[in-house]
Order: structure tokens, then C-alpha cells, then sequence
């Protein structure tokens, strides 16, 4: 054992070392529960125990013992391994595999107008959220907005086809029709000028719809699309009434009618709304008047007169509209052979906040009253109140919208009933008649007696001033000839008299200017249009002496016609 | 709508009916004709080809000016005119030998 060991002690603070050192090392004990039979303790054990079970070592002596049953000992060295095998079952594989998730493979290129096109989606859809928001006070529109829904889920691929479908129909008719629209541009009939003064009329586009078996009895030019004209279809003859057509046909598609209203009662008269071209007044023969919306859908017009609302007694012979008047309300006029000048108003009429403009007949006032049938009317360009009014006697009045039991003048004009009469659109004092008794009147309103008169030895259908000449005309006889005048140029005789259909039979009915393009169109009793291009002598503009153009405008065409009325006022020997 | 229904196909047989047209087709936006009046074979020749070169052509003008946008495309050929008038859903092409 070492000899210098040594140990802190507490007590002192200080290493001591210790002297004295175990010399022995307990490697092993093990408490034995052996006890030897003769020894003390194992007689005091015995004792002790006695008290519980008298003989507690001896296995033999328990089994004779029934109450008490004590385990078993068994012999810890007899026994004897016994191992068992249990049938192992048979291994088996199952499984299993869902369907597999939809792939596609998906390439795109983000290129800059897909972004532009996200990004404007995203507008459109917080544009829609704030809309929905402000939208719950007003019911009324959140209403319309979702029929519009409807109606947009329930059309189909097919139905969006239409637009498309219908502009394609025009480029195929432009393709076959490629001639016509050429002419229609850019041809100048070359020949003018060495025919001197006259003129010729080529014939352009011819518009049928074969549906319609009836005769033109009226044409619009559209003032707004210069393309579109209307034409109301129905019969003059007192024998053959029955149906009538509203059509309107664009010069973009000669094959087919853009729009088609099919009437009940022949039409005779129509009227388009010079700023809002989607309304259309149409006079019956009937005596009902109408009101079409080309906005609306249906074949129905949104405004029709009734007995009750005073429509007349008599067919329609003309209708036209008017300046709004101080409530913007929309008004026309409309004259009819039982005497009557009527004035109609689409009166908005507010009825718990539901808008309904319904057609009311102005206070009777307005309401004029002859004894002789009403045939034709026009209202003056620029004086507001003043009309004329022509009648089935042959005379024609020239009225106020302020008085309406009396005439300002009466012009006794023609022998048959005056088919048309019609203000100058540039010089304020003259107008023009015509009637069936083969003539056509130029009038200055202020004197009794007509300037010119002119026979066309046939009976006059209808006639147009031109929109781009104080002097130039255009009128159509029975006997299927259109006649251009030109005042300036010639006083006496027409520059163009050109039969325009071939058929014996058919009639000419009606003419009308295109307000832009030098175009007429003539409307037969054959249910036919047909579209004419004046040629270059019949639109000429005056020139000045050193072959400068006068300068273009009102004041120059009313100088033009001023100048022809001052030669005949002044008696001169050329003339008359 | 029906009636709108009627009146394309009021539109579509009119078409048809006019002077050289050959065969109108509806195509939709996966190129998939939706109608036809021409023979099975060309209709998907026409169909495969035509959605190709709108597309083309329409990325070319959009690319252009992401604001823009085809309209209408007219390819004049020796034979025929083929006239294609797209939209987002679908196209329209109408063929016609303007000189027939």
C-alpha cells in the first residue's frame, strides 16, 4: 500500500496525511441463504416458522395437505425443451393503383399582349366587384345586367357567329359585285364632255328581296350611315291593300335586306330621324303611324298610334320628322286625306321610376283640320313654323304651326292630287310640286304663280332636290324614266331623261339623293330598288369665269338659284 | 336564343348560296370545326391549316401593339379567295372563286 497518501481535512484547512491504511479489499460478498440445520439460527428460524406451517421443506408432505394449496415446486433440472412449428400461410401480394391525375402537357409563350390581356381581364373583373358594390341601391340595372347574363349563357358558339357571318356575306358580295363598286368609286362616264350639257345615268347596284311582292312607296337615305337607305313597301292601288314591308337595305350588300319589318297594313310613307338614325317613322295605309326602333329587337315598332290615341281616319301620305321641342321630347308630323296635319310626340313620361314613352297626340292646336284630303307636306328648312301642304284637289296651302283654322296663302298649282312637294334645301323662298297630271312646279313662296313649270309628258311620281346643287333635281315619271334637271344649266329641258327599267309594265314610284355619294336610287311598283351613279355633267359645279372654282357653300348655291329667279322676275325675252 | 339561332343560319345558307362561294366552315378556338358544308377531308385540312395561320397572324399583330387585334383576314389565291373573319371562340372561313 502507498505511504503518502493524503486527504483534506475540513476540520483544519490543510492536507493531512493519513498513517493509517486499509490493508484489505473486500472483492466478493454475497449474503448466503443457506443456514446450516444445526446452527442457532436455523432453530430460531424453525421455531418461528412453526407457527405458520409445521413442515415447510418437505414437497412430499404438501400434497397430502387438501386445504391448502401451495405451487408446485417443480425440479428445475427435469424438464424437457419441447418446439412446434405452426403452419406458416402462405405469403400473398396484393395491390393496388388509383387512377392516375389528368397530365397535359402545357407549353405557352408569355408574350407582351398575353400579359396585356391578363392584365386587362383583371380591370375588367375590380371594375365588376366595385360595380357590384355600388350597383345595391339601384335594382333596376342590377335587373337588366342579369338578363344580359342570361341571355349571353344561353346564346351559343353558333349564334356569336353572327356578326362575322354577316360581314362576311358582304365580302363575298363585294367579290361578285366587284365591278359595281368600282363603277360606284371611281368611274367617270369619259363621254360627258363631248355630249355638251347632257348627262347619263349608270345604273349600279339593283336591291330586291323576293319576299316582297309589292311596290315602293317610299325611300330614305340614311342620314347618319350613308350607306343605308329604307325603303316601305305596300300598294296604291285603292283594290290591292293588304300587307306591307319595312326594309333597309345597305349599297354593302345588294343581295339581302339588312333589317326586315313585315306591317299588317301597306306602308306609304316613312320618315328617318335626321340626328337619331335609329328611329324610323312610318305612316300606314291604315291611317296608323309608327314608330320603329332599329335598336330594338323584334319585329314590332316600339311606338304605334291606336284609335284610341287618335291615329286617322284615312291612309298616311307623309310623315316627318321634326326638332325636338323644348322637353327633347322626339315629334313628327304626319298628313293623311282626312284633312288632318297631326303633330306626334314620344312623350317620356316618368311613372314610378319606370320610363315608358308612349305616343300622344299634341293638344289639338297643333292639330290642323282642312276640308280637302292632305297628300304631301314639307316643312320649311329654316323658318320652323312654316309648311306647305299639298292636297288630293290639286291646290297646295301654305300653313303656320301657329294658326290652324287658316291658310297663309293658297297656291292653285295642279289639276290632280300634288304628289310631292318639297322646300329647296339652300334657297329659303323656293319650293317645288309635282302631280299625276304630267307636271312639275318651281314656286317662290311669296308669289301666287310658279316660276317654272315643266311637262314631262307622263304622270310624276316623285322627285328629289339634290343635296349638293340649289338647281339640280331628279324626278321619276310612270313610263319608267328619270329625269335630271339642272336650272343653271338648262331651264328648258331636262339634261337626262333615261328609262331605267326594262320590264313594260313596272312603274317608277320614287326617287331619292344620296345626301353624300352623286348616287340615286329609284323605287319601282315591282318591289325593286334600283341605285344610279350621276354622271359628271349632272354634278357639276359652277365655274368661274378663268376656270376657277367658285368657292363651295349655301351662299353659293342660293346665289345660283337667286340669280335664275331674278332672270325670270325681270321680264326677259330669252325666257318664259 | 332561337331566333338568333335561325337567323345565322339564315345567314349562313344565304352565304352559301351566292355566286362562287365553294364551302363555308366554323372553326373553334382549339381549331376543332364546329360546322361545315364542305367533305369531311378538306374541312380538317382547312381547319389544321387556317387555326395555324390565324394564330400566327394574329400574334404578329398583336405583338405588334398588344392593343390591336385581327379582325379579319383575306388571302387572295390564284384559284379562290379564302376569307377568315376570327374571334376568340371561334372563326368563320368562307371560300369563294370570286370569278366563277
Amino acid at each position: 500500500a502507498p505511504q503518502n497518501i493524503v486527504r483534506y481535512s475540513f476540520k483544519e484547512r490543510s492536507y493531512k496525511s493519513t498513517s493509517v491504511v486499509d490493508q484489505m479489499a473486500v472483492h466478493f460478498v454475497l449474503e448466503g441463504n443457506l443456514l446450516h440445520q444445526d446452527s442457532d439460527e436455523a432453530r430460531r428460524l424453525r421455531a418461528k416458522e412453526g407457527d405458520d406451517s409445521g413442515e415447510d421443506d418437505r414437497p412430499d408432505s404438501v400434497a397430502s395437505k387438501t386445504d391448502k394449496k401451495e405451487p408446485k415446486l417443480t425440479n428445475q433440472f427435469n424438464f424437457s425443451e419441447r418446439a412446434s412449428q405452426t403452419l406458416n400461410n402462405s405469403l400473398r401480394d396484393r395491390c393496388c393503383q388509383t387512377e392516375p391525375p389528368p397530365r397535359v402537357t402545357f407549353s405557352d409563350t408569355a408574350n407582351q399582349w398575353k400579359t396585356y390581356d391578363m392584365y386587362e381581364m383583371e380591370t375588367e373583373k375590380q371594375e365588376k366587384n366595385k360595380d357590384k358594390q355600388n350597383a345595391t341601391p339601384k335594382k333596376e340595372n342590377d335587373n337588366s345586367k342579369k338578363k344580359m347574363m342570361l341571355i349571353e349563357t344561353q346564346s351559343d358558339t353558333i349564334t356569336k357567329v353572327l356578326k362575322p357571318a354577316k360581314i362576311l356575306e358582304r365580302m363575298c358580295n363585294q367579290n361578285i359585285c366587284d365591278d359595281i363598286a368600282q363603277d360606284f368609286k371611281y368611274f367617270e362616264d369619259v363621254s360627258d364632255e363631248f355630249r355638251d350639257q347632257k348627262g347619263t345615268l349608270l345604273p349600279l347596284w339593283k336591291f330586291h328581296y323576293e319576299k316582297a311582292k309589292l311596290s315602293v312607296t317610299a325611300l330614305c337615305w340614311n342620314k347618319k350611315y350613308q350607306d343605308l337607305f329604307a325603303v316601305g313597301m305596300g300598294s296604291y292601288d285603292f283594290s290591292k291593300q293588304g300587307h306591307g314591308m319595312l326594309v333597309f337595305y345597305s349599297l354593302k350588300n345588294s343581295a339581302f335586306p339588312e333589317y326586315i319589318y313585315p306591317t299588317s297594313s301597306g306602308i306609304l310613307c316613312l320618315d328617318i330621324h335626321e340626328l337619331h338614325s335609329h328611329l324610323v317613322a312610318v305612316g300606314f295605309y291604315d291611317g296608323c303611324v309608327a314608330v320603329y326602333n332599329l335598336k330594338e329587337e323584334g319585329q314590332e315598332p316600339v311606338y304605334k298610334s291606336t284609335a284610341k290615341t287618335g291615329k286617322h281616319t284615312d291612309p298616311v301620305w307623309q310623315v316627318q320628322w321634326q326638332n325636338d321641342d323644348m322637353d327633347n321630347n322626339h315629334n313628327f308630323y304626319s298628313v293623311s286625306s282626312d284633312g288632318r296635319v297631326v303633330s306626334w310626340t314620344l312623350v317620356k313620361v316618368r311613372y314610378t321610376n319606370t320610363l315608358i314613352i308612349h305616343l300622344c297626340l299634341d293638344s289639338n292646336s297643333r292639330c290642323l283640320s282642312f276640308t280637302v284630303g292632305g297628300t304631301s307636306f314639307d316643312f320649311h328648312k329654316h323658318i320652323d313654323y312654316l309648311f306647305l301642304v299639298g292636297t288630293e284637289v290639286g291646290q297646295i296651302y301654305k300653313c303656320s304651326k301657329a294658326y290652324s283654322t287658316q291658310f297663309l296663302e293658297t297656291y292653285e298649282a295642279h289639276s290632280m292630287a300634288v304628289d310631292a312637294v318639297k322646300w329647296n334645301h339652300f334657297h329659303p323662298k323656293v319650293f317645288i310640286s309635282c302631280s299625276s297630271d304630267w307636271t312639275i312646279k318651281i314656286w317662290d313662296h311669296t308669289i301666287n304663280s310658279p316660276m317654272f313649270t315643266f311637262d314631262l309628258n307622263s304622270a310624276v311620281g316623285d322627285f328629289a332636290w339634290s343635296p349638293y346643287s340649289s338647281t339640280v333635281f331628279a324626278a321619276v315619271t310612270t313610263d319608267r324614266t328619270v329625269h335630271v334637271f339642272d336650272l343653271s344649266v338648262n331651264k328648258d329641258q331636262a339634261l337626262c331623261q333615261q328609262t331605267v327599267v326594262s320590264k313594260k309594265k313596272t312603274k317608277l314610284t320614287h326617287i331619292d339623293f344620296n345626301p353624300v355619294y352623286p348616287i340615286i336610287i329609284v323605287g319601282d311598283d315591282q318591289s325593286c330598288v334600283t341605285s344610279l351613279k350621276l354622271s359628271p355633267n349632272l354634278r357639276r359645279t359652277p365655274k368661274g369665269k378663268k376656270r376657277q372654282e367658285l368657292p363651295k357653300g349655301p351662299e353659293t348655291e342660293v346665289a345660283k338659284m337667286e340669280q335664275l329667279l331674278r332672270l325670270l322676275r325681270e321680264p326677259d325675252p330669252t325666257t318664259v | 336564343m332561337p331566333t338568333n339561332y335561325a337567323e345565322v343560319e339564315e345567314t349562313l345558307r344565304r352565304i352559301q348560296s351566292q355566286k362562287g362561294v365553294q364551302g363555308i366552315v366554323i372553326v373553334n378556338s382549339e381549331g376543332i370545326p364546329i360546322k361545315t358544308t364542305l367533305d369531311n377531308s378538306s374541312t380538317v385540312q382547312y381547319a389544321g391549316l387556317i387555326h395555324q395561320l390565324v394564330m400566327k397572324a394574329r400574334s404578329t399583330v398583336r405583338d405588334i401593339d398588344p392593343q390591336n387585334d385581327l379582325t379579319f383576314l383575306r388571302i387572295r389565291s390564284k384559284k379562290n379567295e379564302i376569307m377568315i373573319a376570327p374571334d376568340k371562340d371561334y372563326f368563320l372561313i368562307v371560300i369563294q372563286n370570286p370569278s366563277d
